[in-house]
């Protein structure tokens, strides 16, 4: 990896970054040497550090861009997107269930339901196994009134819910997809902040219940109980802290031949168009890793205000890079027997796309294919299509590898789950 | 906190006030449309809200106006008598009560000019906090993100602070997080500002 020598930021060294494949998949270099300089800042604001503002470029070509969540309401399943969609050849990409209003987290039941949570409509749903004569699978809400009920378990029977401080469980699921269950408060020692509060969990090989907490903003000196994955008894005791100076983790799972956790961060915003990256990282010594935030971005990058007196080599450097801004949610390994063998314990990463950038980036599936030295030095396309003329026409979140050997794909903009196969 | 049978009264008092306000609107919604649109406009005005608290909705942004009916309809904002008058809603209803709101006619502040001293405050404050980000230059909004210019000053007010507290859960929680920063100083100037535009 290039050392960068200087932290001081310019159009230049924006460019020669993106230009020196930082942007794994290659951002448009076309559209980031257009980008003109920001117009001149009005009368200098003072924004304190720890604003949520804080960090921000004033007015010119900054003050366009905005976060845009997706509509509460599912697009019908004769208007997805899916004839945009692309897969390599040999694959075909079909939908797998429509209707699911603001799709995120997914989580498979070994008879083959799949349970999916939402980020703002407050619902659980639970797709089905088999489609009906009509080819379509049916969507049940298990859960609704929920707060950002994001994340979403299976284990042993039951099914794990993250709100945004709550964890929940909901015993004998299948019996009880017509939401009559009562769940059981799990943990709740989380705090409530709504920046980065939605959460993704994941059910480790030793049986343990994996949370993040993100940072409460987009670049802060983080409070002890932020920035961080979390690994929990199922019942909710003997929390402890595995991994610090994480962002916010959206996704993540275990490399199924050293059993380690791999996980994706989103990188700081406002910062410049072309870096950080975000990040595909690899927890080798739970409990001792610090992998950089708000100190040091992409393993290279220390950041403007907060990297002062320190050095990236002092932090856990990324095993990947996945672009900047692409927000890159859910990952998995590959661990199905259908897609060709050069797949196999690849990672498959969500890329949700971008909103801090003015050539959108991201809104895809990629594949990562970590070497011998258990880096990725690229990622490549899977599943495109999502972006079409700088806007979204869906964006994924997760991906999953499902019974058969098959990837699904949620996409919350649509509220719909796609289904990859490969020769069939 | 809620009150069942009072709503009731309201509710049905509503078609026969709408038809009244109705007949006075202007010609941009066809008659079924202001059919529709009655119950909305006999507390909400034709555009402009006369009654405290309860907000103006003309030129509201229609993805906006979907993403809150839908949280009342699903009870993620509480806004008595709005989650009973969304209960009963499909989604297509919500879609087309979110157009029709949209072809009302905007706000516009019609009271004495803001006094100088609170407009440097407030303008400072909209600086500072990158209201126009979002909410556009002249923050009548885009998409899902609403238009504030000219809304009811009290509204503003109780909205920034129901964000700051979290009382209000934003569809999505860009608002709950930067209200983090507000002083209840800053919440009054702001509404009285953008109140006044």
């Amino acid at each position: 990896m290039t050392p960068i020598s200087k932290p001081i930021l310019t159009r230049g060294l924006a460019a020669a970054l993106a230009c020196l494949g930082f942007g794994t998949v290659a951002p448009d270099a076309v559209h980031a040497q257009e980008t003109p300089a920001s117009a001149a800042p009005p009368a200098s604001v003072q924004i304190d550090r720890g604003s949520a503002l804080y960090g921000r470029p004033e007015g010119g070509n900054a003050a366009k861009l905005a976060p845009v969540a997706g509509p509460p309401l599912a697009t019908a399943a004769a208007k997805l997107p899916l004839d945009k969609l692309k897969v390599p050849d040999g694959f075909k990409v079909e939908v797998y269930a429509s209707g699911l209003a603001n799709a995120r987290s997914m989580t498979q039941a070994p008879d083959g339901t799949l349970f999916v949570g939402t980020r703002t409509v407050g619902k659980v749903y639970a797709v089905l196994p088999q489609a009906g004569p009509d080819g379509k699978r049916e969507v049940k809400t298990i859960a609704s009134g929920l707060h950002r009920p994001n994340g979403v378990a299976f284990h042993d029977g039951a099914l794990y819910v993250a709100e945004l401080s709550k964890i929940w469980r909901y015993d004998d699921i299948a019996k009880h997809l017509d939401g009559s269950e009562k769940p059981s408060l799990v943990y709740d020692d989380l705090p409530k902040d709504e920046a980065h509060g939605w959460k993704f969990i994941a059910i480790g090989p030793d049986n343990k219940l994996y949370v993040p907490v993100g940072s409460p903003g987009n670049i802060l000196l983080p409070p002890d109980t932020h920035a961080q994955i979390r690994r929990i008894d199922l019942d909710g005791k003997n929390a402890e802290v595995i991994a610090r100076g994480v962002r916010n983790t959206v996704g993540f799972d275990w490399n199924p031949k050293t059993k380690q956790l791999w996980f994706t961060d989103n990188g700081r915003d406002w910062v410049s168009e072309d870096i950080p990256n975000d990040e595909l990282n690899v927890l080798t010594d739970p409990g001792k890793q610090h992998f950089g935030y708000p100190f040091c971005h992409q393993g290279t990058f220390t950041d403007p205000e907060y990297g002062w007196g320190h050095s990236c080599a002092e932090f856990t450097a990324p095993a990947g890079l996945l672009g900047p801004h692409t927000a890159s949610l859910g990952m998995r390994f590959y661990t199905g027997a259908q897609f060709p063998d050069s797949y196999k314990d690849a990672v498959f990463i969500a890329r949700h796309g971008s909103w801090n950038r003015t050539a959108k980036l991201g809104g895809d599936v990629v594949v990562a294919r970590p070497g011998p030295d258990g880096k990725v030095a690229a990622v490549e396309p899977f599943l495109t299509g999502f972006l079409q003329d700088n806007k979204y026409a869906g964006r994924p979140v997760d991906v999953m590898v499902a019974k058969d050997g098959s990837l699904l794909v949620s996409d919350d903009y649509n509220g719909a789950i796609y289904r990859v196969s490969y020769g069939q | 906190m809620r009150n069942k049978s009072r709503i009731r009264i309201v509710w049905g008092l509503a078609p026969a006030l709408g038809a009244l306000l109705a007949g006075a609107a202007l010609a941009a919604p066809d008659a079924a449309m202001q059919e529709r649109l009655a119950p909305c406009t006999a507390c909400h005005g034709d555009g402009t809200s006369q009654t405290e608290g309860v907000p103006s909705l003309g030129g509201q942004q229609a993805d906006y106006v979907v993403t809150q009916l839908f949280q009342f309809r699903e009870k993620q904002r509480t806004a008595p008598p709005m989650n009973d008058v969304a209960a009963g809603f499909s989604d297509d209803d919500l879609r087309v009560y979110a157009d029709a709101v949209a072809t009302l006619p905007a706000p516009a502040w019609s009271g004495p000019a803001a006094d100088p001293a609170l407009v440097a405050r407030a303008q400072a404050l909209v600086a500072k906090h990158q209201c126009n980000s979002c909410h556009g230059a002249d923050l009548t909004g885009r998409d899902a993100i609403p238009r504030i210019r000219a809304q009811r000053e009290e509204y503003l007010a109780q909205a920034l602070a129901a964000y700051k507290s979290n009382a209000r859960p934003g569809y999505d929680p860009a608002m709950n997080e930067v209200a983090q920063d507000l002083s209840d100083a800053d919440i009054k100037d702001l509404a009285a500002y953008v109140s006044r535009l």
